[in-house]
């Protein structure tokens, strides 16, 4: 076992707090348990990947347990696909162990580098929603380390109790204990390749009538210019596709289809200047990409990792928003409010908030999960540089307009949000919060995000209590910090 | 928690009935502060700062008994804050006094009043507040320095000089705690206009407290380490810092 303070972030890089970080050996599942019962003053969460842009991952004082090393492939059934591995398995480790195979996992978000239980505790979507739902809907069981217990649960479990739990835990945010194992069906697949349509949708209405059709595709998603406005607002790109089946590889790639070694190539220069991502260049790359995407193109021939996964290309890319980091903010409003999407991409243009990256895309139905994100509608998704004061209330605004709308934020991209509106946007909360409290009656499972937002509901106590008693700073904090944050380091 | 925007959902204001305090606290309950705990002299100005606050929408207000000058009751009261209210995001420093200067230089008592006042009495503070806050392993601290500390003038040396110890006493504080998620903010603003003002010869560039309460949000938000209010006064400060000092004691005020 090793542990050792830290200063942790998500990938976003903002709101860093210091906690004793523990990584527990792969091969002794119950020591999480053993953690859990311990139940330290600062309250204890679990990590994956810390490729939540928040706080989701990390608790101020407490301990974060990290699933680094339990990530085994314990068993694949290569007639019925289905495949179980510990939870701290990446996607990126696991996809290379499937696709040779022919299988490929049943969601992917935008990264590989996401562990199953990060996957889990968020219920992560992807391009696929529209048609195969969330994550959870993939999982037939997960073993689960809660401070009651290690239990398996599964969606057809003949207990009503262990049923809840399991919905309560996907999309859970890792507050009703540590995903051990999971067990997920996997995606037939012929190729390591994506049969890929590209066409352009000149402004918003085109964009959703487009969007509105895409039944026909597996995967689909449109990549929204966020500085176009007037007539152009909602102008993008739509990359639609499925999986390439083998006659339709060229010869090139025919001889060996399932071939996948993505790597990265390129690596992000470790202290990007402070606005290197300003509206300038923002605005050039929204542009230049524009121009670049074809008109439309069909069926071109893709690797996998070019179509899910592109940013993996460029190793450590969220440091290119210098030392005060960056947010996404990401929201779903439901079928028949697109009146407040539009408002939406409107009140971004005009605040000028340059955009990376802003995607849209419409969901399919929701599933049982209590806080579970998606629900039948439109999301849209975009990186915002932070360290802007000004940008707060516009984003404040923006929620008030999609709460009222029945839309939501997104908790695992989640970095500011104002706890009151949380309530009317995940209207299930409460019933969440009783299912918790059952795996977790003394509260010890906590991060910040779940302190910020009031999440739990009860203002945890215990973080009142580890207050109350100072204890000399952990020695040697400064050192043992991997990453000096932003703050850290502009304070020197 | 403080979130993205370094914006803090509990806040503690020690010199509680502080104008510029006042002012910085409405605008953090505008938007995430839902507890403000005021600490300062009981009377009258605490209590009407506590109202005002709990008027910009505070869901909780609470005032604590303390006094600057009590150096060996600071851990003791800060303490017993946490353990009531505790966590807290936010710490403000906005405790001080001008001091009569004509009289203070004859008067080395009431001179020794003021520096215990505003440096070594928030200066003992500051290490029990950040005690607390390494503990609980994230928070920010901000200071009200002043542009009078910068560079220390013959016509207030005694306040200037209890502000460029308080200052300075913060830049090292601010090292000490890099890495720990607790971080510290100087603020230095120029002539701004509340009651320690009042009655001065107002100064170009004053400001009114509001206006260094939106700066420090902006500072929270940017993760500046030194915040000067106006923003202009940091240039000024460039040319001030250097001038010999034959001419610098030639200037006026
Ligand atoms: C470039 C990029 C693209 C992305 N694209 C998408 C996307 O398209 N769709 C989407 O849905 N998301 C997307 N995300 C978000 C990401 O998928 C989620 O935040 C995911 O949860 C990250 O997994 P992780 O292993 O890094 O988890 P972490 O960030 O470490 O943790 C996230 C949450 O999961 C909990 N958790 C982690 N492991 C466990 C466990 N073993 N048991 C219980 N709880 C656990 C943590 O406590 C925390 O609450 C993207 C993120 C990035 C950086
Ligand atoms: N105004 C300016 O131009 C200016 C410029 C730069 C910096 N500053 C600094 O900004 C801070 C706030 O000043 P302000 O303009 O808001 O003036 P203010 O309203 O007079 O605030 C000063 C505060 O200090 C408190 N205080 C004084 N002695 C104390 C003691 N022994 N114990 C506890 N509290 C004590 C006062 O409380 P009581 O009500 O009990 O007296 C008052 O709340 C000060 O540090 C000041 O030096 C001001």
């Amino acid at each position: 076992m090793e542990q050792s303070w830290q200063l942790l972030t998500g990938w976003g890089r903002t709101a860093p707090s210091l906690a004793e970080l523990v990584t527990l050996p792969g091969d002794e599942p119950e020591r999480f348990l053993e953690a859990l019962l311990d139940e330290p003053a600062g309250g204890t969460v679990v990590r994956g990947l810390g490729r939540s842009y928040g706080d989701a991952a990390q608790v101020a004082g407490g301990r974060v347990l990290s699933t680094q090393r339990l990530n085994r492939l314990v068993r694949l059934d290569g007639r019925e696909g289905v495949v179980e591995v510990e939870a701290g398995m990446s996607l990126d480790t696991l996809l290379r162990h499937l696709v040779p195979l022919g299988w490929f996992v049943p969601v992917t978000p935008g990264t590989r580098h996401v562990t199953i239980g990060g996957a889990i505790a968020s219920d992560i979507h992807g391009k696929n929603h529209h048609v195969d739902g969330g994550f959870g809907s993939a999982v037939r069981s997960l073993r689960l380390a809660s401070p009651t217990g290690v239990r398996t649960l599964a969606p057809g479990a003949s207990d009503a109790a262990d049923r809840e739990a399991f919905w309560a835990t996907v999309g859970g945010m890792g507050l009703t204990g540590v995903i051990l194992a999971a067990t997920l069906s996997l995606i037939p697949v012929e190729t390591a390749s994506i049969r890929v349509d590209t066409e352009r949708a000149n402004d918003f209405d085109d964009l959703l009538a487009r969007l509105e059709s895409d039944q026909s595709y597996r995967y689909s998603v449109a990549w929204v210019d966020c500085l176009a406005r007037g007539r152009q607002l909602g102008r993008a790109v739509l990359t639609r596709g499925d999986h390439a089946r083998r006659d339709e590889l060229p010869a090139r790639l025919a001889r060996s289809p399932l071939d996948f070694a993505p790597r990265s190539r390129l690596h992000a220069p470790p202290g990007a200047p402070r606005g290197l991502l300003n509206r300038a260049t923002v605005a050039a790359f929204n542009e230049a990409w524009f121009r670049r995407a074809p008109r439309r193109e069909l069926g071109r021939i893709e690797p996998l990792s070019t179509f899910f996964h592109p940013l993996d290309g460029v190793e450590g890319w969220n440091r290119l928003y210098g030392p005060t980091g960056f947010l996404q903010y990401q929201l779903v409003v439901p079928l028949g409010t697109e009146a407040v999407l539009r408002r939406v991409l409107e009140r971004l243009a005009e605040s000028r908030a340059a955009s990376f990256l802003a995607v849209l895309k419409r969901f399919g139905p929701a599933d049982p999960a209590p806080l579970s994100f998606p629900l039948a509608g439109w999301t849209l998704a975009l990186d915002l540089p932070g360290g802007r004061a000004g940008l707060a209330p516009v984003l404040d605004e923006l929620d008030e307009l999609l709460t009222a709308a029945g839309g939501r934020i997104y908790l695992a991209k989640d970095s500011r949000l104002a706890p009151r509106l949380l309530p009317a946007q995940y209207p299930r909360l409460e019933e969440w919060r009783a299912v918790r409290q059952r795996l977790d009656p003394r509260n010890v499972l906590c991060s910040d995000l779940c302190r910020r937002l009031d999440l739990a509901g009860h203002r945890h106590p215990r973080a009142a209590a580890a207050a109350g008693r100072a204890r000399p700073g952990p020695a040697g904090a400064a050192e043992a910090s991997p990453l000096p944050t932003a703050r850290g380091r502009r304070a020197q | 928690m403080n979130d993205a925007f370094g914006l803090p959902q509990s806040v503690l204001v020690l010199g509680g009935s502080s104008e510029i305090g006042r002012a910085i606290a409405i605008q953090l309950v505008e938007r995430r502060a839902r507890l403000v705990i005021l600490a300062g002299r009981e009377g009258p100005g605490l209590e009407a700062a506590a109202t005002a606050v709990r008027g910009a929408g505070a869901a909780e207000v609470a005032t604590v008994a303390w006094d600057a000058t009590d150096v060996a009751g600071h851990t003791r009261a800060l303490e017993a804050t946490w353990a009531r209210h505790g966590p807290i995001d936010l710490v403000l420093v906005a405790v001080g006094v001008l001091g009569d200067q004509e009289r203070l230089e004859h008067d080395p008592a009431a001179a020794a009043a003021v520096l215990t006042t505003n440096f070594t009495g928030p200066a003992a503070a500051l290490l029990a507040v950040a005690d607390q806050l390494r503990a609980q392993g994230q928070g920010t601290i901000v200071v009200l320095s002043s542009v009078a500390g910068e560079r220390v003038r013959r016509s207030n040396f005694v306040y200037g000089s209890s502000k460029a110890g308080l200052d300075g006493f913060c830049q090292g504080l601010a090292d000490a705690l890099a890495g720990s998620g607790v971080r510290l903010v100087i603020v230095r603003p120029g002539f701004v206009r509340t009651r320690m003002t009042a009655g001065l010869p107002g100064a170009p560039l004053s400001v009114e407290p509001a206006a260094v309460a939106t700066a420090v949000l902006r500072g929270l938000a940017s993760g500046a380490p030194v915040i000067w209010v106006p923003g202009a006064l940091r240039a000024a400060f460039v040319v001030l810092r250097h001038l010999p000092r034959r001419v610098f004691r030639l200037l006026p005020g």
